[in-house]
């Protein structure tokens, strides 16, 4: 099969999808004359969105700035706290339930405890639950990577005699590596999530989540499905990137034997999301 | 097998101490009003009013909820868990059932798998939870009650891990079992039924996992925009009077907590259901 | 060569000038098979040898309806090969085992009755039946994994032979055993096979293996696949591990050898003869 045949086949039906898709919607609510209140035509969220183009912009800012910080601090953390688990014992026993514990609580609502302990008109509250999502989920994935060596690799290192240090670097670090990417994926998006749903808890009058619910709270719908328009480009944006980064730090490497282990969150991605295919 | 999980537990508990002693201690070492490195107020206050001490917490749950009215909030709050709860439940069985039938058609035409596979895995990178205010106006609208669009939303979020997890699985059957149904002249639907989905259970499990923390966060914000009276909804108001009844914000915590841990529980005990009688994944 | 296959209808199978081409049309086109003309005889056991990419696993599946030939006629039990398929006449085995891995060792021998609609009664006597056969009574609760290689295959065969078809299809089924396990579970396969005077069509890589368990072995040329040489192996109907010691069995093993070797000369492929075990 020629390469355009390949791409045409892989491009097509999904665009007829969504042209459908679209299509359909645009016409339901003409026929129906549905209130723009209640579910805007696509056109006029377009419209909309282009005259609200500034705002949405400065708000999907905050909260792509919110889910940055978050997710360089979280991944930091997440890394030094798996070394740490992974060298001291004790720490393990003790935290890895706790961390089972923390993964099926939905921690999200802590946010108004935050709140309440930091400031509640800075970014800090928010950057601090992104903060902690991303680490259980970096935490949960690298650790993993580093304890499971495959035991072939093992046991050639060991004939050679190399110490735990080295065993370390040339076997455990490597094969946390894939694992580190396979969290990332995961954990981009998340942090855009939880970035825009802590606004809901409360706190400054900014960025993408107040301006969702705040539009539809006074029924301006077709601007509040603007801002849901930037939320998906974002979460979109944050996933390519891992995406790039995960390509560019390693073009041979693929983070898809096997799978990954996955903190809370609203929208996660199974095995098939990672565009190279394969899986455990 | 019991040693163990008594281990477990034992050190869970120990945890929980070591959390709560952290607390103490950072309340008795920490400034009251926090402080600021570089701007950022990144050290919390630990005055009693923004960090009650554990055992306030924890006595706070057997003061009433409303001053003058008699329940302890315990109870009102596990009363929220638990209508959290059913409506989490409610959209993880919905969205299930729809994921899976989704990926069962998918897998049966090809043609309608490329189309909207490609939707079905960006809806994983992309906010959906962002509709919730949405489906809350729409829903506002019509008659039906409140709670039916809050776990509706649930069931949305619970769809796409199990749609994608679903198709996944059935896929993975081993080829040589695939010939041996068409061996036996074994229709489509046949071999759906005797082969693929049995195979598929162990890729399903995982997707449901994630489809229940999904749901349940799913429910939670829909709360907020609906006002229905879940536990979501109790740590937003809650945290509202966060300055005058600080304790009680913790009370809406424990319920969530608890909430979280009955899904975990049921979902650990479905997982062990399904996948008895299966060889155990070998790990390092 | 061969003697004239004569058609009749007690005949087994029936390949009649068959042809299978992948990709048929295409720049990347590829002729697995050429020109197959094939009798086998009720109650014959025949093995299919040849390298690697010859074409046996494909002749194979194209008796068992699996695949369609390009041109040509297969005819199985005097039927189509497709309506033997539909009939279910045939028990089919693989080289992985393809048991599946949630039903215990009994309910995976049960699966092609089920298919056939049997009731439960009957599924279940005849599957303690096969375990009988396969001499696997004692784990018939027992899951596929907790089973060795060896065992595993003899469930399969079990399951193949569980509705007791006429007819026998397997394709390297014991290509993933140990050799002490392998020798043993040809003899096993004899025992159960000539018991029911079943038609056997084996695909295999190893000449002995070939040579113990076949009346004739077939012999074919690497790719574009055709059938070079039918050779007659008249060690009897008891065979036994004395057998694998006999002189004739040499002979004979010499005979597919330098068959195999001389079908590689009249290719046009580029490759030699690759893939055959000489164990």
């Amino acid at each position: 099969m020629s390469a355009v045949r390949a791409v045409w086949n892989v491009l097509v039906p999904p665009l007829i999808v969504g042209v459908l898709f679209v299509g359909t919607w645009e016409i339901i609510v003409r026929v129906f004359d549905i209130k723009p209140f209640l579910l805007p035509a696509p056109s006029s969220i377009w419209t909309t969105l282009g005259d609200n183009w500034s705002k949405v912009w400065d708000a999907m800012l905050i909260t792509g700035a919110n889910a940055l910080v978050g997710l360089l601090f979280g991944v930091v953390c997440g890394v030094a706290l798996s070394f740490v688990l992974m060298r001291f014992n004790v720490v393990n026993e003790l935290v890895t339930p706790l961390a089972v514990a923390l993964n099926a609580i939905p921690i999200i609502v802590l946010v108004p405890v935050f709140n309440n302990m930091f400031a509640s008109t800075t970014e800090v509250p928010r950057r601090l639950m992104v903060t902690l999502i991303v680490s259980f989920i970096v935490l949960l994935n690298v650790a993993k990577g580093l304890r499971q060596v495959s035991a072939t690799h093992m046991e050639l290192l060991h004939s050679y005699a190399a110490s735990p240090s080295e065993i370390l670097r040339k076997a455990r670090i490597p094969n946390a590596m894939s694992y580190l990417f396979t969290a990332l994926k995961i954990a981009a998006p998340v942090a855009v999530i939880t970035a825009f749903v802590s606004e809901y808890f409360g706190g400054s009058q900014n960025g993408l989540g107040y301006g969702i619910t705040s539009n539809a709270a006074i029924s301006r719908t077709a601007a509040s499905w603007g801002y849901v328009v930037g939320a998906c480009l974002l979460g979109l944006a944050f996933y390519l990137a891992a995406v790039l980064l995960e390509r560019l730090a390693s073009p041979s490497q693929r983070s898809t034997h096997h799978q990954p282990t996955n903190q809370q969150s609203t929208n996660q991605q199974a095995r098939g999301l990672d565009p190279g295919g394969a899986t455990a | 097998m019991i040693t163990r999980g008594a281990r477990r537990a034992a050190l869970f508990v120990v945890a929980l101490v070591c959390v709560a002693s952290l607390w103490e201690f950072y309340k008795i070492v920490g400034p009251e009003e926090g402080a600021e490195i570089f701007g950022w107020r990144l050290v919390p206050r630990s005055s009693d009013r923004a960090m009650p001490h554990t055992w306030e917490m924890v006595q706070r749950l057997f003061d009433p909820e409303v001053r003058g009215r008699n329940t302890p909030i315990w109870r009102a709050v596990l009363g929220y868990s638990w209508y959290t709860f059913r409506m989490a439940l409610a959209g993880l069985l919905l969205g299930g059932a729809f994921g899976v039938a989704l990926a069962i058609v998918m897998a049966r035409f090809k043609v309608l798998e490329r189309g909207l596979l490609p939707y079905v895995i960006a809806s994983q990178t992309v906010p959906l939870i962002a509709l919730a205010p949405q489906v809350a106006a729409i829903g506002g609208n019509w008659d039906l009650p409140k709670w039916m669009w809050v776990s509706s939303l649930g069931a949305f979020l619970a769809f796409f891990p199990i749609a994608v997890a679903t198709l996944k699985g059935l896929g993975s059957a081993q080829p040589a079992s695939v010939e041996l149904m068409d061996s036996y002249a074994a229709g489509w639907w046949r071999t759906l039924v005797k082969l693929r989905l049995p195979a598929a259970v162990p890729t399903m499990v995982p997707g449901m996992k994630l489809a229940a923390t999904a749901s349940v966060i799913g429910v939670i914000v829909s709360e907020i925009s609906t006002g229905v009276r879940g536990v979501g909804f109790a740590s937003l108001t809650y945290g509202q009077k966060a300055t005058s009844d600080p304790a009680q914000l913790y009370t809406a915590v424990f319920g969530a907590a608890a909430l979280g841990l009955l899904m975990f529980g049921l979902i650990v005990a479905i997982e062990a259901i399904a996948m008895r009688n299966r060889p155990r994944e070998a790990t390092a | 060569m061969s003697s004239p296959e004569p058609h009749t209808a007690s005949a087994a199978v029936v390949v009649d000038g068959v042809s299978m081409a992948f990709n048929s049309g295409r720049p990347n086109q590829v002729d697995a098979l050429v020109g197959i003309d094939l009798s086998i005889h009720s109650g014959d056991f025949v093995s299919l040898i040849g390298p690697s990419g010859c074409g046996k696993s494909t002749l194979l599946r194209l008796i068992a309806d699996l695949i369609e030939p390009t041109s040509g006629t297969v005819l199985v039990n005097g039927k189509s090969a497709k309506q033997s398929r539909l009939d279910q006449d045939y028990g089919m085995a693989f080289q992985q085992s393809g048991l599946f891995e949630w039903r215990t060792v009994r309910k995976n021998i049960e699966l092609p009755l089920e298919l056939k609609g049997w009731g439960k009664a009957k599924r279940q006597s005849r599957a303690e039946e096969m375990l009988d056969l396969v001499q696997l009574s004692d784990f018939g609760s027992h899951m596929p994994w907790q089973l060795s290689g060896g065992m595993q295959q003899r469930v399969a065969i079990a399951r193949a032979l569980a509705s007791h078809p006429p007819l026998l299809l397997m394709d390297e089924p014991f290509g993933a055993l140990d050799e002490m396990t392998r020798e043993h579970m040809q003899a096993e396969l004899l025992r159960i096979c000539g018991a029911a005077q079943t038609t056997v069509v084996f695909v295999t890589h190893s000449i002995p293996e070939a040579v113990y368990l076949s009346s004739r072995v077939v012999v074919l040329s690497p790719r574009p696949g055709r059938i070079t040489d039918i050779i007659d192996v008249d060690l009897g109907a008891e065979r036994d591990e004395d057998t694998r010691e006999a002189d004739l069995f040499y002979k004979k093993i010499t005979e597919v050898r330098e068959a195999l070797r001389g079908a590689e000369g009249q290719t046009s492929g580029p490759t030699g003869v690759r893939g055959v075990e000489d164990r």
